[in-house]
This record gives C-alpha cells, sequence and structure tokens, in this order.
C-alpha cells in the first residue's frame, strides 16, 4: 500500500534516472556504451561472415547484410537477458533501503538496450546503403510496433529470469546456456527457408524467431507480415504474464534474501 | 472531542503484534542443484526452520515523536527498521506507516560506488518519491550540508566512509521526509559533523519530522529520543520515556 503513493511524475524519474545509472554503471560511460554495443553485434556478423561465407560457403547474396539485420535486435534481448541474473544483486543496496517498485530494475536494463539498439539502427542504414538497397518508408511505422514487441517480451523474460535467480543464484549459469541454444535455434544466421521442412514448425515455437524473421523483413524489405506481429506480441504478452506473476509472487522476499 | 483531537498527536507508526520470520535462505541461493539434490530436506527445512527476528511487538510512534530502538546485536533492531521502511513484509500481525519514508540510514550501504556523489544524490531523491527538478532545487543545499569539496563531483568508491555516511545523512535530511530512519550512523562523522547532525535533528523535532533511531550510544538515546523501546530476545522488553528505559538497560549490563 505504501509503495503506492508516487506519483506518474516520479515513475517517469525513476525511471529515466535509473536507466541512466545503468548506462553509467555497466559502460562506465555512455559513448563507450555505444560502441560496445555496435561492436558486439558487428564482431558477431563478422564471424560467422567467415564461418558460412568463406568457410562453408553458403548460397546466399549479401549474407553480411543478412546477418546484420538479424544480429543487432538478437543483441538486445541476449544482452538483456544476460544482465538479468544479477541486476537485482547489483542493486541489493537500494532495494535494502527503500520501499520502490523493483521491477523498474529489470525494465531499466531492458530499456537501456533497447536505446543501445534503437543508436545502432544508422548502422544497419549505412550496411543497406553499401550493399545499394535504401531504408523504406514502413520503417516508420514497423520499427515502433516491433520495438514495443520486444520490449515487452524481453522485459517479461528478464522480469522472470532476475526474480528467480535471487532465490536460486546458479539459475545465471542456466541462462547463458539457454541463450546460446535459444541463439542456434533462431533464423538469425540462417533464413528460415532453409530449414528443413519438417522442422519448420518447430522453428515457430520459439517464441523469438518470428519477431528475428520480422525485424530482418524489415531491415532488408520494409515489409511487415501482419501474422508475424499477431505471432510475436502473443509470445509477448504471455511472457510478460509469467515474468510478473512471478516476480509478483517473490517481490516482497527481495530484501530478505539479499 | 475539538479539543482533545487538537491535543492528541495521532501515531505516524502502528505496529500490532508484528512477527517477522524468515526461512533459511541458504538451502536454495546455494543453487539449483543443491535444493533439487536435497529436495524434501530442503523443503521441510523451508518450512520449519524459520528465524524469528520479532515477536508480536506492538509499538507506537506518534507524528513528530523521536522513538529510539535499543538492545543487543541481533535482538531485531534492524528488522524493526526494515519492516517501518517497507522493504520487508511482516509474517504476522499489522504494521501502518503514514507519511514519506527516507531510505533507511545505515552504515556502509546504500548508494552506487559507480556513480559521483551528485548523482547519488538523484538517484536517492527519486527512490524516496520526490522528482528530479525537486533534487536538483535542494542539490545546493545538500552539498552546502554534506561540505564535501570538490568530492561531490567524484565517484563514489573514492570516498572514505565517513564522507559517504556525511553525503547519506545530507540527502536524507533535505529531501522533506515525514518519516526519518537512522541506523546507527550519526557516531561516524567527525565530531564537527556530528554537531550538525544533532543540529538538524533537533530543527526536524521543531517541524514535527517523525524520527525513528537505532543506536548502541545510550548517551545520544536520551540526548535525542523522546521515547524508547527496548528489544529483548525478539520481543519487547520495556516502553517508556528514554531515560527510564535506558537507565534499566544500563543497569542489567552492569
Amino acid at each position: 500500500m505504501r509503495g503506492k503513493m508516487r506519483s506518474f511524475e516520479n515513475y517517469r524519474d525513476l525511471i529515466a534516472v535509473l536507466t541512466q545509472k545503468e548506462m553509467k554503471v555497466r559502460y562506465k560511460s555512455s559513448v563507450f556504451g555505444y560502441c560496445w554495443s555496435v561492436a558486439h553485434p558487428l564482431a558477431f556478423a563478422f564471424v560467422y561472415f567467415i564461418a558460412f561465407k568463406i568457410v562453408m560457403r553458403i548460397q546466399m547474396e549479401d549474407y553480411t547484410l543478412f546477418l546484420i539485420a538479424g544480429l543487432f535486435p538478437w543483441q538486445w534481448f541476449s544482452s538483456s537477458v544476460s544482465a538479468a541474473p544479477t541486476i537485482f544483486l547489483a542493486n541489493a543496496s537500494i532495494i535494502k533501503r527503500v520501499n520502490f517498485p523493483r521491477n523498474i530494475i529489470p525494465l531499466t536494463t531492458v530499456l537501456q538496450d533497447m536505446i543501445h539498439f534503437i543508436l545502432s539502427m544508422p548502422v544497419i542504414v549505412v550496411f543497406l546503403f553499401v550493399y545499394h538497397q535504401s531504408p523504406s518508408l514502413s520503417w516508420l511505422y514497423g520499427i515502433p510496433v516491433l520495438l514495443a514487441i520486444q520490449l515487452i517480451m524481453t522485459y517479461g523474460v528478464a522480469l522472470l529470469v532476475s526474480s528467480i535467480n535471487l532465490f536460486f543464484r546458479d539459475f545465471e549459469r542456466l541462462t547463458s546456456i539457454f541463450i546460446t541454444l535459444l541463439f542456434y535455434c533462431t533464423p538469425i544466421i540462417y533464413p528460415e527457408t532453409m530449414v528443413p521442412e519438417r522442422f519448420r514448425s518447430l522453428i515457430y515455437c520459439n517464441p523469438l524467431s518470428l519477431l528475428m524473421v520480422g525485424w530482418r523483413n524489415l531491415f532488408l524489405h520494409g515489409a511487415l507480415d501482419p501474422k508475424t506481429l499477431a505471432v510475436s506480441f502473443a509470445y509477448a504478452v504471455a511472457f510478460y504474464a509469467v515474468g510478473y506473476f512471478v516476480y509478483s509472487k517473490l517481490a516482497w522476499k527481495f530484501a530478505e534474501v539479499l | 472531542m475539538e479539543v482533545r483531537r487538537g491535543l492528541v498527536s495521532e501515531p505516524a507508526i502502528i505496529f500490532d503484534s508484528v512477527s517477522k520470520s524468515y526461512p533459511l535462505y541458504h538451502h536454495i541461493t546455494g543453487g539449483i542443484k543443491n535444493f533439487l539434490f536435497h529436495f524434501p530436506r530442503a523443503v521441510s527445512q523451508l518450512k520449519n526452520h524459520r528465524y524469528e527476528a520479532l515477536q508480536g511487538i506492538s509499538f507506537q510512534v506518534n507524528r513528530g515523536e523521536t522513538f529510539g530502538i535499543i538492545g543487543k546485536n541481533g535482538a531485531g533492531k534492524s528488522t524493526a527498521l526494515g519492516l517501518i521502511a517497507g522493504v520487508l513484509k511482516p509474517s504476522a500481525g499489522m504494521i501502518e506507516v503514514k507519511g514519506r519514508v527516507s531510505p533507511l540510514l545505515e552504515l556502509g550501504a546504500g548508494f552506487n560506488s559507480e556513480l559521483t556523489g551528485r548523482e547519488n544524490i538523484v538517484l536517492n531523491g527519486v527512490l524516496m518519491g520526490l522528482t528530479r527538478a525537486d533534487v536538483l532545487r535542494k542539490m545546493e543545499e545538500i552539498i552546502e550540508f554534506a561540505g564535501l569539496d570538490d568530492f561531490i563531483n567524484q565517484p563514489l568508491r573514492t570516498y572514505s566512509s565517513g564522507m559517504i555516511m556525511r553525503l547519506g545523512f545530507s540527502v536524507v535530511a533535505s529531501l522533506d521526509p515525514e518519516i526519518l530512519l537512522i541506523d546507527e550512523v550519526i557516531a561516524v562523522g567527525d565530531l564537527d559533523f556530528q554537531k550538525k547532525c544533532m543540529d538538524k535533528l533537533e530543527s526536524f523535532k521543531r517541524n514535527k519530522v517523525t524520527i525513528v533511531f537505532v543506536s548502541h550510544g545510550l548517551q545520544s538515546v536520551i540526548n535525542i529520543c523522546d521515547r524508547v523501546v527496548w528489544i529483548e530476545n525478539h520481543q519487547v522488553r520495556m516502553i517508556g520515556s528514554a531515560e527510564e528505559v535506558v537507565k534499566s538497560y544500563a543497569e542489567e549490563r552492569l
């Protein structure tokens, strides 16, 4: 009851201040943070380019562009979810002293990675031009919609993972293994059409598949498929619901276990 | 009735037979593997082995009163503060707190060591429920009170523990708390700053700020507090005027 006395302005500032803090603490400064958030997926793109294009000779045109269009949004998800297990631990000192809505902490982590993703979009545009393509007008509404869906989904997962890890401290290890597995099960370094017919439906059981394919189609072709949006949105809401449920069951014990 | 209402001060904090017990969490924080391999034992220990930090505590703190909590280490004083701050939930009983509670002032914890003094001030302010604009308006006053000079723009990891305490007290004191929770911090500062803190506490008392003060410094408890509760073995041993309670507490120690 006491936590509900906060005003809207306070919530807004709380999120803004904690997001800034998160950026500063994680990357020491926002300029370098930006460099890291671009360097990371670019380095991966380079590695996969060598492995799959040069060594394994995948038959695809503009494979680099293809990789980048998928790796950048993936980086947002994976960076938030890998950070999630430790974020409550890292904020133990404020959790133990003040009563404030704790779910703001995972939210700011996800928002911070979202901001880095948005800031890295010009890099995607540069690569488009390099490959003689250009951004399309549909980005104007496509990007906000996909951002919203991925924000809800990532926030839900982060809330779930961060809450559970407080009670089972080795959940962190499971999370990092799981993220790696998920990466290879998501059509990011390969197109979904290359997956054998009989496994293809399985790929769509992965909540991130359609979302990542959606981002790529938007970046590369300016295309936005309503079915993709609907399914991804449903997954996002489901994750948010589960994450929030677990969080709300455990939140009042946070100060006890920290 | 009208007159009475004016005279009787309303309670700011009510503890009504409050108990707080923790399960011994190390069985699960030890990891999923541990938990699953020793599942039956882990579950039964979670259920049966609880640490009773407070048992059926009742007291009231009136608005504007300075209320002390004394007792031995591990008696449950800090748990009581955590319950008032709202970071812990009671296992039984009812707690009512009316007013904006300051972040718990305690040694060491509370700030982010990567952020500068200024940034920590803003962080603490918004956590307390103020808007950023409110905090910025008071920024100079806080910095002035803390007297940290150039350190205010340095990351907190470069501060000494005394400096962190100065900053902590200044932030909390300047942000208009309605209820102030202090866990044994003032003694860390140098004499000048201790004096400043005492003056500030006096002005809070005049402004009807409710203060809950946990300390082992019995003399400062007598100096500051109006009433005191003595907690022993997780239960209330005695409640009364500061002098009276501190006197019996000190007698028993001898």
